[in-house]
């Protein structure tokens, strides 16, 4: 029985683009604090953090998404923990995100002049605060436009969590293909969806370049 | 946070001590020794002058004093403390001496005021309040208090290094060091950091000094530490150093930068 495609289809798909956003948001912000860290532990002087961290990276960088997300799903339920699609997308987009960030935000730090290191350690600033105050907020500004950059293909790349069987936005979609057989209809209307989520990141990340690049010139 | 164990330290140095003593100290950059058997002894209240050619150590010899650049044999003392006897009296020392930059190195995110008072407030755990009145003070003796609500990149280079010989007095050290702090700036605006430095020279600070700026030399130095290759090749008073050298290495060096004249 073929439904034909209404109001109701047309909103159970603006609406599954919470989750694409809830997804995103939870992956992002756990990619922070994960990529924090990496970034961190990647110029860290301590071959026992670098070490792990570099290696951490190239594995994530290395594999495709999908199969993080499927080692993720079905590795939980191997070891008979059951896992929610849901959680198991979440965690591994989170893992996923913390490389990618972890990597962009290294270059940051790196980005920062040494002489910069040198004048914290020299006023004899300790580790919190050097980078607290004056790596980090410089780093910072560098990052913005790349991190924004990454945020967009986060918020794409959750559509490979329908596979597993979130539903999301391409997930919904598929649901209501399957139900409509209007495959432009509702893949162009899922399309836009996305589009919508992310051109005012991008628009927004252009915008917060020019501001602190203005900022640095004063 | 005061930190009550470097105060206890820092009141059982023995003031008999050198400001900063180097003893024998060698220092290579993998298979390259940039400074070979440096002995060198700067009493309080010193000024000393560290001049050379282009790549001859002077830099890394004045980062050693203060371990941004660590060392592979020989011992170094800064009021007494060895610093080359491990991490923790480094981070005691390195608060205690205050270090400018060809390249100024000011925070450009902080301004004026905030770039005085991050290390105080955050390594002596000052009050703001006090912090404040101290970075203003500061600023008001290197003659650029009307400037301390700017970002550094509103300020020439001269009032730039003067942002940081203030930073750097803030923090109330017992040795400033110096590496070439006027190299990087347009010749109208050495005069005013030179003459920063005068002040703080008279004031009784306790000085080393990278600069090829022989008329400072001459004013202020109580001796001029010549280098070539890592080596300490002359140290002498300045009236001895200048019209007198002994090495001939000395005195193609000044024939080069003038400083004969
Ligand atoms: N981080 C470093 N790595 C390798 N070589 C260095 C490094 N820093 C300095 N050097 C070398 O050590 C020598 C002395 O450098 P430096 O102390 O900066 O000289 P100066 O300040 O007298 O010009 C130079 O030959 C320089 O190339
Ligand atoms: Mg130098």
């Amino acid at each position: 029985m073929i439904r034909s495609f209404g109001a109701n289809e047309f909103w159970f798909i603006v609406l599954a683009a919470q989750w694409t956003v809830a997804l995103s948001a939870v992956a992002f912000t756990g990619g922070a604090l994960g990529g924090l860290a990496i970034a961190l532990a990647r110029i860290s002087q301590t071959a026992l953090l670098r070490y792990p961290a570099i290696g951490y990276v190239r594995l994530f960088q290395g594999t495709p998404l999908l199969m993080q997300l499927f080692l993720v799903f079905f590795g939980f339920n191997i070891f008979n923990v059951s896992m929610s699609p849901w959680g198991a997308a979440a965690i591994a987009l989170t893992l996923h995100a913390s490389a990618f960030l972890g990597e962009i935000w290294r270059g940051c730090i790196q980005a920062v002049p040494g002489g910069q290191f040198e004048a914290s350690w020299a006023l004899g600033l300790k580790y919190y605060d050097r980078m607290r105050y004056v790596v980090l907020p410089q780093a910072a500004k560098i990052a913005v436009a790349p991190t924004v950059g990454f945020l967009v293909q986060l918020i794409k790349g959750t559509s490979l969590a329908s596979i597993i069987g979130f539903v999301e936005l391409t997930r919904a979609g598929q649901i209501v293909n399957n139900a409509t057989f209007a495959p432009f209809t509702v893949f162009g209307l899922v399309a836009a969806l996305y589009f919508i989520l992310c051109w005012p990141l991008s628009l927004l990340a252009r915008n917060l370049e020019q501001r602190f690049s203005v900022a640095t010139r004063r | 946070m005061p930190d009550a164990a470097s105060q206890v330290t820092i009141q059982e140095t023995d003031p008999g001590m050198p400001a900063i003593r180097m003893e024998n100290v060698d220092k290579w950059f993998g298979h390259f020794q940039a400074l070979k058997n440096i002995d060198l002894e700067v009493d309080r209240g010193d000024k000393i002058v560290v001049c050379g050619p282009s790549g001859s150590g002077k830099s890394t010899l004045i980062r050693c004093i203060n371990q941004l650049e660590t060392v592979q044999r020989g011992r170094i003392f800064v009021d007494g403390i060895e610093l080359t006897a491990g991490p923790k009296n480094v981070e005691k020392i390195r608060r205690e001496v205050g270090m400018v930059f060809q390249q100024f190195n000011l925070f450009p995110h902080m301004t004026v005021l905030q770039n005085c008072m991050l290390a105080p407030m955050k390594v002596r755990g000052v009050k703001r309040a006090e912090a404040e009145e101290t970075a203003r003070r500061y600023l008001a003796r290197v003659k650029i208090p009307e400037q301390a609500e700017k970002y550094p990149a509103q300020l020439s280079g001269g009032q730039q290094q003067r942002v940081a010989i203030a930073r750097a007095l803030c923090m109330n050290p017992k040795v400033m060091l110096f590496d070439e702090p006027t190299s990087a700036l347009d010749p109208e605006m050495v005069q005013e950091v030179l003459d920063t430095m005068i002040d703080l020279a008279q004031e009784g600070m306790t000085m080393v000094v990278v600069t090829h700026e022989m008329g400072f030399a001459r004013k202020v130095a109580d001796r001029v530490v010549f280098m070539d290759k890592g080596e300490i090749v002359e140290t002498g008073d300045p009236e001895t150093f200048f019209s007198n050298p002994r090495h001939q290495r000395t005195r193609t060096f000044l024939g080069q930068i003038g400083g004969t004249q």
